[in-house]
């Protein structure tokens, strides 16, 4: 068993990438472990080893094997890491904003050993061979597990589908057009139908471009007061109103990315009640933030869906909490300095999100006791499962997926630079509590902070 | 007073009234036959217009020469801009001139406060997008002013596209700010949700408009509209054009220009002695020289004191002719 690492043989193997890394044999002692799945919840020692999680004991009861790093961690909190169903690797063509290194770097650094990458890229992912050359270039440059998705539609134009098969037999995790809606019911419907055949769970973006043409931020009062156009909460809900009643009509599996509205919240809990396959994603940004922040016309705030109402923010945090959002999603999408240097209007959408999920959410939600910690981390290792990648847990024999976080610590988001290529991130210039200072994924260390790693190296 | 002009927000009552009050004071210089003040010798003002304009950009040229300032008018078309230079290259290379204020006009919302960003100078917004046009309000208010000599109290009805409209978002927020009650009335398709936060009420018909004192009409936007937003300008006229049967006896009527002829407007009361239209336009030239005193005059030697010695000296050359 020695050397081959017990993430090879996860379901998900097949289907993730990374650059090969050695196996760390890492003894963690005295942190405070906690895994809800897992009923974990108190201080202990874990040995990683063979990329799988070897042993968990008492505090101090462990012995550290020969070679082994010692983290002493009465300080820390040691989570299974988090999965980020949502991210822009930029790659292929825009290198200059994010690659695929630093995307994934900057993905450890938020605490998460897996992410999935979104095919919106030029050229769109929506054939296998460019999908081949990126899991080539992934297992050469990725430090974490990445799955890529795949287009929808030939070059995501909505006229007529990929060919799915062929993609999924190259390892596509998912479909979607993520970006853009899939605007014909008739095209939607017969990718659900063709999920019989190529498996693969199907991702919506979902906009009514008919509602939002031209819109740049959520219609409400502000949008009213500052003269921008508005993309109203119902160009999203109607939109996944009637994709549950087709994923319900041809038994097929969908998965709502970015939630933001309640309406969308209300439909959701409704089709999950009634037994559609349907799962569903928040953002930070969504949870934490709404449309009075654009009042400043900073174009950090500016993305799709848009940051909606307070009343919207408030129906997320219910259905986070809840289980009708199954899971936090970041949807990273780092832009270049220049392009966010522009009016409101014509600034592109989107912002990053990895390295400040945690701590973000930490600090708003669970610090003011909003949610409970154990919920938030559970959300946050969900994202793979409707995936079918295996969910990260701290118990024996388990693949080493773990963060390590200082919940006391705080930080200045921007303040020491980012992992990522770009910096437009929404909770820049914020002070957060909470910092991962090291993550563990598939059994080797892929991030360490670097003040960390002077204090622990024995 | 703030260093920049980007929005009614950044004027108190205060202000206003003394905007107003010094404009008059100008309206008494442009009256007489050599009309050129030397506040602003020496000084220099970048007017940069990335959209069409006639009424604003003459005006504040006027105002400025007036004023004595040395200015550059620069329109985006012709200019660098088409080059593709961003704004904050534009900004920046313009302010290497150390002007002490920009005129600046965008199709977009927020601009001219990303511009103040980028600056050192002082920024007048002279209409970003949808968003704002002080100094419109500024004349809409100083014209209705002289014409009534008060402002609280009046009732004044905005009718038309009110969603494409920057006049409407600072109107409202002006005349509130005086003490005047607003509603804006429209077809619901352009009236956008939410716009009551603005101050004022909403209406969809005429039917009530005999309450109000003032009609403000607006300009019917065919260039910002993506589609069907109205059926037909027929039955927008049918419904909302102000008429000689609509507009009764003791009301008056402004308009921002251009006028759509027979769209929002009948000839008839546009040539009525109601008509505040042409005034309006006069008004333009000395408000915006009240506000560049106000920005550029009125801050000189930096400190509390310096200041008051500033404001002192530049009033007493003010009622001298250059």
């Amino acid at each position: 068993m020695s050397g081959v690492s017990a993430a090879a043989q996860a379901p998900e193997s097949g289907r993730l990438d990374r650059a090969p890394v050695p196996d760390a044999t890492v003894l963690v002692r005295g942190a405070h472990l906690l895994d809800p799945r897992a009923g974990l919840d108190g201080p202990g020692d874990v040995l990683v080893r063979d990329g799988a999680i070897a042993e968990i004991g008492a505090p101090g009861a462990l012995e550290a094997p020969d070679g082994a790093e010692v983290i002493e961690g009465e300080r820390l909190h040691a989570f299974p890491a988090f999965i980020d169903p949502h991210v822009h690797l930029r790659t292929p063509g825009r290198e200059d904003e994010e690659d695929i290194e630093t995307g994934t770097r900057s993905a450890a650094a938020g605490g998460f050993c897996a992410i999935l990458a979104m095919p919106n890229t030029d050229p769109v992912v929506d054939s296998a061979s460019i999908l081949r050359s990126l899991r080539e270039r992934a297992r050469a440059e990725a430090r974490i597990p990445t799955g890529f998705t795949a287009a929808v539609t030939v070059g995501q134009q909505g006229e007529r589908l990929t060919e799915m098969a062929e993609l999924a037999d190259a390892g596509a995790v998912a479909f979607t057009d993520d970006g853009l809606p899939v605007q014909s019911a008739g095209l939607m419907r017969q990718a659900l139908r063709y999920q019989q055949l190529c498996g693969g769970v199907i991702a919506l973006h979902e906009e009514d471009p008919t509602l939002s043409a031209g819109g740049v931020m959520h219609e409400g009062e502000v949008s009213a007061v500052l003269g921008l156009h508005g993309i109203p909460s119902v160009s999203e809900s109607t939109m996944v109103a009637r994709d549950c009643g087709l994923a319900r009509f041809e038994n097929a599996r969908i998965h709502v990315q970015h939630v933001s509205a309640r309406e969308t919240v209300a439909i959701l809990e409704q089709a999950k009640a009634a037994g559609v396959q349907v799962t569903a994603e928040a953002s930070p940004h969504h949870l934490l933030l709404t449309d009075e922040h654009v009042r400043s016309l900073d174009t950090h705030f500016k993305m799709n869906p848009p940051l909606r109402s307070e009343d919207d923010r408030q129906a997320l945090i219910a259905g986070l909490r809840s289980g009708v959002l199954d899971c936090v999603a970041t949807d990273h999408a780092p832009h270049s300095r220049e392009e966010k240097e522009e009016p409101f209007e014509l600034a592109p959408l989107g912002v990053t999100g990895l390295e400040t999920a945690f701590a973000a959410i930490h600090t708003d939600l669970v610090l003011p006791g909003v949610i409970e910690l154990g919920l938030l981390v559970e959300r946050m290792t969900a994202g793979g499962a409707p995936f079918g990648i295996v969910v990260p847990t701290i118990a024996k024999d388990a693949p080493a997926n773990l963060c390590l976080v200082d919940l006391a610590s705080e930080w200045e988001v921007g303040e020491s630079g980012y992992e990522s290529r770009s910096a437009n991130c929404a909770f820049g210039g914020r002070k957060l509590t909470g910092r991962v200072r090291m993550t563990i994924a598939a059994g080797a260390v892929a991030f360490r902070e670097r003040s960390f790693a002077i204090e622990a190296v024995r | 007073m703030k260093r920049h002009l980007l929005s009614i927000n950044d004027l108190s009552r205060e202000d206003i009234e003394r905007i107003l009050r010094r404009a008059e004071s100008f309206a008494e210089v442009s009256g007489r036959e050599i009309k050129k003040v030397p506040t602003l010798r020496g000084r220099t003002i970048v007017n940069l217009f990335y959209e069409a304009s006639t009424r604003t950009s003459s005006s504040f040229e006027l105002a400025e020469k007036r004023l004595s300032a040395d200015l550059i008018s620069i329109k985006a078309s012709g200019s660098s801009v088409e080059k593709g230079e961003s704004l904050k290259d534009t900004v920046q290379t313009l302010s290497a001139y150390d002007p002490a204020a920009f005129v600046f006009r965008s199709p977009n919302v927020g601009a001219a406060a990303l511009v103040a960003r980028w600056t050192g100078a002082s920024v007048i917004n002279a209409g970003d997008g949808k968003h704002e046009h002080p100094t419109q309000a500024l004349l809409d208010l100083y014209t209705l002013w002289r014409r009534t000599g008060s402002l609280a109290g009046q009732r004044i009805w905005i009718v038309g596209d009110v969603m494409h409209s920057r006049v409407a978002r600072s109107g409202i927020l002006a005349f509130a700010r005086m003490g005047c009650k607003v509603t804006v009335c429209g077809p619901p398709t352009l009236i956008p949700r939410g716009i009551e936060a603005l101050g004022c009420e909403v209406a969809y018909t005429l039917d009530r408009l005999g309450e109000a004192d003032v009609v403000y009409a607006l300009r019917m936007q065919h260039e910002r509209m993506n589609g069907a937003q109205i059926p037909s300008l027929r039955e927008y006229a049918a419904r909302y054009q102000i008429d000689g049967r609509r507009l009764g006896a003791g009301q008056l009527l402004m308009h921002p220009g251009p006028v759509n002829r027979g769209v929002e407007l009948s000839a008839e009361v546009i040539d009525s002695p109601q008509a505040l239209i042409v005034d309006q336009v006069e008004s333009g030239v000395v408000v915006r020289m009240a506000v560049l005193y106000e920005l550029l005059a009125g801050t000189q030697g930096g400190g509390p004191e310096g200041q008051r010695h500033g404001l002192r000296a530049a009033e007493s050359t003010e009622p001298q002719p250059a």
